[in-house]
């Protein structure tokens, strides 16, 4: 708990997100989190655990720009998202791939537009992105369903749904908040190895979950949240 | 199941991306029906700016073109004979001059009978006698150049060209084009504010698309591109029906209005229907201008 910040002298890369004493209130309620500070390096797998209502929403969201820290400094990507121009932030997102915990589909579309949706933002051509698409669809099971809408999903399917929208353009990070929410224990374990192959090409990843058993399994380093404060409750391999 | 996969894979092929924004719902009914009644306003209020600025021009024309004389009798001479001088020495100038003619005596008294009634009394009084002169459309002659023939006659007479009435006339006209376009102009800002007013509601009520998009990388410039081509769309139709609605009054108003159209005071042309038209094109436009800077407004506030 002595240091949660755990960056490396001389590491050879600017980490993909930092926080340095980071605070975050509601209003003028009392602040949620307080004095957060962590490096994510690049390439790095890291889950995120804590009590429900700890902050881990809060924490995810500020590093997806959706929220503006009341106190500290937020490093992503190397920039500083307090000083940057609105119109550099959409490209900033479009590195940055979210599994909402409400999955947030799109109900008027299927599931392949819905997957389809961040390259479709990125001004990729149709033609240019169908196999992608398809191929994801079918690796997460839902290849006999994307003609689809979300409304005529399972929970577990509108989860694999969500997850596949959010890693379609193979984002520089993945912030996923309980991607295992609501799916069985072999699914659970497909979507894991779904972020362990995404880490392997490159991708950092960092998950919200209160699936002890899947945090156990992966043996990836823990940070955890408790009283707003941020610890770092297990070094990978440990 | 390999079948069903098979098709779907085949559809997959050739699969058009979905409209993001999601196909119109009930509440938009009642927006296209308030901007068609705009638009058929507007397209009213075109038309009979069009009218007016017709009926204008015609009473101008009708004033450029004529002049009276008044003849009066002098020591030497009846009036009677001083105006057929008159008549005659103005019909000599050409160009300028098409016709003149003494207006006769039954018509000059017809003219005073109001005022003095048809009796004897009209024979003791020194009549002035009335040169009506039709002048050349094309190089109407001045009152100078008539006044000097007339002098040069020796005929006591005074020329009214009519220029009292026509500044008259061209600034009821002026002043009919000034309503009726600020009538138009105050069509377009509501018009514009009630687009303005859609788009609000549309982007809070597709707050959560609006999220989604921009969290997925969408530019504000794009997601307003949605509203704007929607309400674009909308208003390009509505405008279609305003101006195919004022479109049937006009030609209901040119077939029984009468001869020279409505009434012989707002004369209407089928040429007036080529500015309907224009109607759709403008009222997409504007849809589009207020759609776009209202969503980009709107959207600057999120995060």
């Amino acid at each position: 708990m002595a240091s949660p910040s755990h960056e490396q002298p001389g590491a050879p890369e600017e980490p993909v997100v930092r926080f340095d004493g980071v605070g975050l209130r509601y209003g003028r309620a009392p602040e949620v989190l307080k004095d957060i500070s962590f490096a994510l390096q690049p390439g790095s797998f890291h889950f995120l655990t804590g009590a429900s209502g700890a902050g881990k929403t809060s924490l995810l969201r500020m590093i997806q720009l959706g929220l503006r820290p009341t106190r500290g400094l937020i490093r992503l990507f190397g920039h500083d998202p307090a000083t940057m121009r609105r119109s550099e932030l959409p490209l900033m997102r479009r590195r940055i791939g979210v599994v909402y915990a409400d999955r947030q589909l799109l109900d008027h579309l299927n599931a392949f537009d819905n997957v389809a949706l961040p390259l479709r933002l990125a001004g990729r051509p149709a033609a240019d992105y169908t196999a992608d698409v398809v191929e994801l669809l079918a690796w997460v099971g839902l290849g006999e369903k994307m003609d689809a809408y979300p409304a005529a999903l399972s929970g577990g399917e509108q989860q694999r749904l969500a997850i596949a929208r959010a890693v379609v353009n193979r984002p520089d990070i993945l912030l996923a908040d309980e991607p295992t929410g609501n799916v069985d224990q072999e699914m659970a374990l497909r979507i894991l190895r779904l972020f362990v192959e995404l880490n392997r090409l490159g991708s950092t990843v960092l998950i919200a979950s209160h699936d002890e058993d899947l945090v156990a399994r992966s043996g990836r380093p823990v940070m955890h949240i408790a009283n707003g404060r941020l610890g770092l409750f297990r070094e990978a391999g440990e | 199941m390999s079948a069903q996969s098979n098709a779907g894979a085949a559809t997959a092929a050739k699969r058009k991306p979905a409209p993001l924004l999601p196909p119109e719902d009930a509440r938009d009914g009642a927006l296209v029906f308030v901007v068609a009644v705009l638009c058929f306003l507007a397209c009213l209020a075109a038309v009979a700016a069009l009218g007016a600025n017709r009926a204008a021009n015609g009473w101008r024309t009708q004033l450029i073109g004529s002049a009276t004389v008044i003849v009066r009798p002098t020591a030497s001479e009846t009036a009677d004979a001083a105006a057929e001088r008159a008549a005659e020495a103005l019909s000599a100038i050409r160009p300028g001059v098409t016709e003149a003619a003494v207006l006769e005596k039954e018509k000059a008294e017809a003219l005073l009978a109001p005022w003095l009634g048809s009796g004897d009394v009209l024979e003791d009084l020194p009549v002035p006698r009335l040169v009506s002169v039709d002048l050349d459309p094309k190089a109407p002659a001045t009152v100078a150049v008539m006044d000097k023939a007339l002098k040069a006659a020796g005929v006591d007479a005074t020329i009214d060209d009519h220029s009292l009435w026509l500044k008259d006339v061209l600034h009821a006209g002026l002043m009919a084009k000034i309503a009726a376009l600020g009538a138009a102009a105050l069509i377009t800002a509501a018009a514009a504010a009630v687009i303005a007013f859609a788009t609000r509601a549309g982007l809070a009520a597709r707050g959560d698309l609006v999220n989604v998009l921009h969290f997925a990388g969408a530019e504000d410039g794009y997601i307003a591109g949605l509203f704007e081509m929607r309400f674009a769309r909308m208003a390009a139709l509505a405008g279609l029906l305003g101006a195919g609605a004022a479109a049937m009054i006009t030609v209901a108003a040119r077939l029984f209005g009468g001869g020279a159209g409505l009434t012989p005071v707002l004369p209407l042309a089928w040429s007036d229907l080529l500015v309907l038209p224009v109607c759709p094109v403008v009222a997409g436009l504007v849809a589009a201008a207020a759609a776009r800077f209202t969503a980009l407004a709107l959207l600057k506030e999120t995060v």
